[in-house]
């Protein structure tokens, strides 16, 4: 068996078990942002250990490209559009998930299989081969420019294309010229809709403003003030809930009204 | 020479940590690591003094002078009553998040301070060892790795609040995190191709040989400095919590220690930032040009780094307080389009001119020398330089031409000098800079239809100017 040094196995011992909550949590958790944060930890632990094993540059950039860069896109398009959208149970693809469970219980088979005949020679370390460059960075410098700089190319020319391919996909030629300021402002006229714009969200003392709806003139609260995020989020604040909260702080503050002020005098 | 060989000689010298740790005890680490964290305490403790102080003079106004000489305490007392403050949760929080988001911000701010040098090999407790944490052949991406998941604490903030402003402002800050990383690898990687290695020890100790690498990467400096402002999220690239639009942007619903934690968090950072400024182009600890001379360096080596590091250090935060004292908040979309559309491709350009530059001098491009101002130059760098500065001018010269040309379409659309308020029937008010024309006696408008009226109306104008002129 290789042999581990007191401070790695320690950190190996609290690393590890850090690593698979974080993949469970992946697998397990409701919200999709604590999904992501569960593989972000992960990555985190993965760029961890890589360093540990000597391999510096590698769990340097493990950590700078997965955690930093992909996990947060993750996380942005999660906060952008992951708003109202929940996931449907429906099966799209007749019998997907027999096959999906069968799939995927061949493939634990397989793995098992082939991890439990694996033997392990002693441990060598990378001491040899980062000496041989002057260094970890230059070890990987000599193989990537080097012995592999046609894979690396080839890779990076297809990461390249599909991120073009996923541009043009998701583009839109915009046919006609962009609607300014003063054309929606002519639009609105002529239609008569709206012709004042529409209105804008109430304004009250005890609470935000963009997620309370205003009160029309006969008091009754107007959806159209409202953002259609907050409302598929369940973020309005009703009027209604409006009055019932300032009736509760009321009770328990004391009535500040002109009948009670003067008993407190 | 073959160039393998040249390969061999640029990396083997350089590429592992200069900084030998080989004399240095598990407590003696401990010792160091709690000496930076409270070096980096008592800083911030002044820095926030210092900015109040100066943003306070620059305003005309005397800042904070009531706690301690000077007011040197206010930040202290500020820090206590923080700590006392209701500790709020909003009802709509994701409970777990909103406690771990100050956590990392807080947490993460101190960690890349590990690798960076104070000052060079000292004698602590009996033990030679230099003063810093620790280095490892690729410490600054480190630094940038660091940074990446410190900016998690920022966007939890913002979602897990479960209010509209944080969560605007954890989006802009990703993205702005993001898209700065970018910029600020690319301008770091010219530093890393003059002194061939990625540690900072090494780093300084190249420096050390011949110039700071302000010098021969000033262009990389620059945008550094761009964007390090721009990373941690201060003036004028603050749009992360912006009072105007955002109220506090991710940490309004904070308060009490959480919010110090963010607070505490970016102050750090600001150290962070300038301390690998200072180490990556200003020569690290080492002493000015000239001081660095007296004596065959008797001002240059222990203990005296120490006082170099600080000083640059806090011209840097010198030069973000005063960024802060005198320029508005940028736009949010200007500020992504400098970012993505100005310094990403220009960097990018950079760092192939100087790859070319590295590969001349090294004679990967022929060996022929030429002898200038008494000095052995590689024709081919002779050759590359005057290539690129050939394409600065006509690059210069194009943007010229299409700022011309832009002045030009300008110039056609200008607003008249004067209008009619009732030209078009419709009553308009006039642009900034526009002379109304004087409203016409009511006997003439009702006499007849209106084009003759405006056509007598000028005549009028004229009429009335001509005796003055």
């Amino acid at each position: 068996m290789m042999h581990l040094g007191g401070a790695e196995s320690t950190l190996f011992f609290f690393g590890a078990p850090l690593s698979v909550v974080g993949a469970l949590a992946l697998l397990f958790a409701r919200k999709a942002v604590h999904a992501a944060m569960g593989m972000a930890l992960c990555m985190i632990m993965l760029g961890v250990f890589y360093i540990a094993e000597q391999a510096e540059f590698l769990g340097i950039i493990q950590i700078f490209v997965y955690s930093g860069a992909v996990m947060m896109l993750f996380l942005f398009v999660v906060m952008l559009v992951g708003v109202d959208s929940s996931d449907s149970l429906v099966e799209t693809i007749r019998g997907q998930k027999v096959a999906g469970l069968l799939l995927s219980l061949a493939l634990i088979a397989l793995l098992v299989s082939g991890v439990s005949k694996a033997t392990f020679a002693t441990g060598k370390g990378l001491d040899a081969a980062n000496a041989a460059q002057g260094g970890n960075v230059g070890g990987i410098a000599q193989l990537i420019f080097g012995r592999y700089v046609w894979a690396f190319e080839v890779t990076s020319a297809l990461l390249i294309t599909a991120a073009i391919g996923a541009m043009i996909l998701a583009h839109r030629e915009r046919l006609t010229p962009k609607a300014s300021q003063a054309d929606w402002s002519r639009r609105r006229i002529r239609e008569g809709v709206n012709v004042a714009g529409l209105p804008a969200p109430g304004v009250y003392a005890r609470h935000n403003a963009v997620d309370t709806p205003a009160l029309l003139p006969d008091g009754t609260p107007s959806d159209l003030s409202i953002n259609r995020v907050l409302k598929a989020r369940g973020q309005v604040y009703g009027a209604d809930t409006q009055v019932a909260v300032s009736k509760e702080i009321e009770t328990e503050a004391g009535d500040m009204s002109d009948a009670n002020r003067g008993e407190q005098r | 020479m073959t160039q393998l060989s040249h390969l061999a000689a640029l990396g083997a010298a350089t590429g592992t940590p200069a900084a030998d740790f080989s004399d240095t005890p598990w407590w003696l680490s401990l010792i160091k690591a709690v000496l930076l964290f409270v070096f980096l305490l008592v800083q911030t403790l002044l820095v926030i003094w210092f900015e109040r102080r100066v943003i306070g003079r620059m305003q005309q106004r005397p800042g904070p002078n009531r706690v301690g000489p000077f007011g040197l305490l206010q930040t202290l007392a500020d820090g206590v009553k923080l700590a006392l403050k209701e500790d709020l949760t909003p009802k709509n929080a994701d409970k777990l998040m909103f406690l771990i988001a100050p956590i990392i911000a807080g947490a993460m701010a101190f960690v890349s301070f590990a690798i960076i040098p104070v000052s060079g090999n000292v004698w602590m407790f009996g033990h030679y060892t230099p003063l810093q944490l620790t280095d490892t052949p690729v410490a600054v991406l480190l630094v940038l790795a660091v940074a990446g998941v410190g900016v998690y604490g920022i966007v939890l903030a913002g979602w897990s609040s479960g209010s509209t402003y944080p969560l605007l402002g954890g989006l802009r800050s990703s993205a702005q995190v993001i898209s700065y990383e970018i910029a600020m690898g690319l301008a770091l990687v010219a530093v890393f191709l003059y002194a061939g290695s990625m540690s900072t020890s090494q780093i300084v100790l190249a420096q050390g040989h011949g110039v700071w690498y302000i010098i021969p990467a000033f262009f990389s400096f620059i945008i550094y400095v761009v964007t390090m402002v721009g990373e941690t999220n201060r003036l004028p690239f603050d749009l992360a919590e912006g009072e105007g639009e955002l109220t506090g942007g991710f940490h309004t619903e904070y308060s009490s220690l959480k919010f110090a934690m963010f607070f505490l968090g970016e102050y750090v950072n600001m150290f962070t930032v300038s301390a690998l400024a200072t180490t990556l182009f200003l020569g690290g600890w080492q002493a000015p040009p000239g001081i660095a001379a007296i004596d065959g360096g008797l001002f240059n080596h222990g203990w005296w780094g120490v006082l170099w590091f600080v000083v640059k250090l806090w011209i840097f935060m010198f030069f973000f307080v005063w960024l802060r004292g005198s320029l508005p908040r940028v736009r949010y979309d200007q500020f992504m389009k400098l970012g993505w559309k100005l310094m990403i491709p220009s960097t990018l350009v950079w760092v192939v001119v100087i790859a070319f530059i590295r590969a001349s001098n090294a004679g990967f491009l022929g060996e022929t020398q030429i002898s200038l101002l008494g000095r052995d130059i590689h024709r081919a760098t002779l050759i590359v330089i005057a290539a690129t500065a050939v394409l600065v001018l006509a690059a210069a010269w194009v943007w010229d031409a299409g700022a011309a040309r832009r002045q030009a379409v300008e110039d056609r659309n200008q607003v008249p000098d004067e209008i009619d308020p009732f030209a078009g029937g419709h009553p308009v008010p006039p642009l900034p800079g526009q002379r109304l024309v004087e409203p016409v006696p009511v006997l003439t408008a009702a006499s007849g239809p209106r084009a003759t009226t405006r056509e007598s109306r000028r005549e009028d104008d004229v009429r009335q100017k001509e005796p003055r002129g």
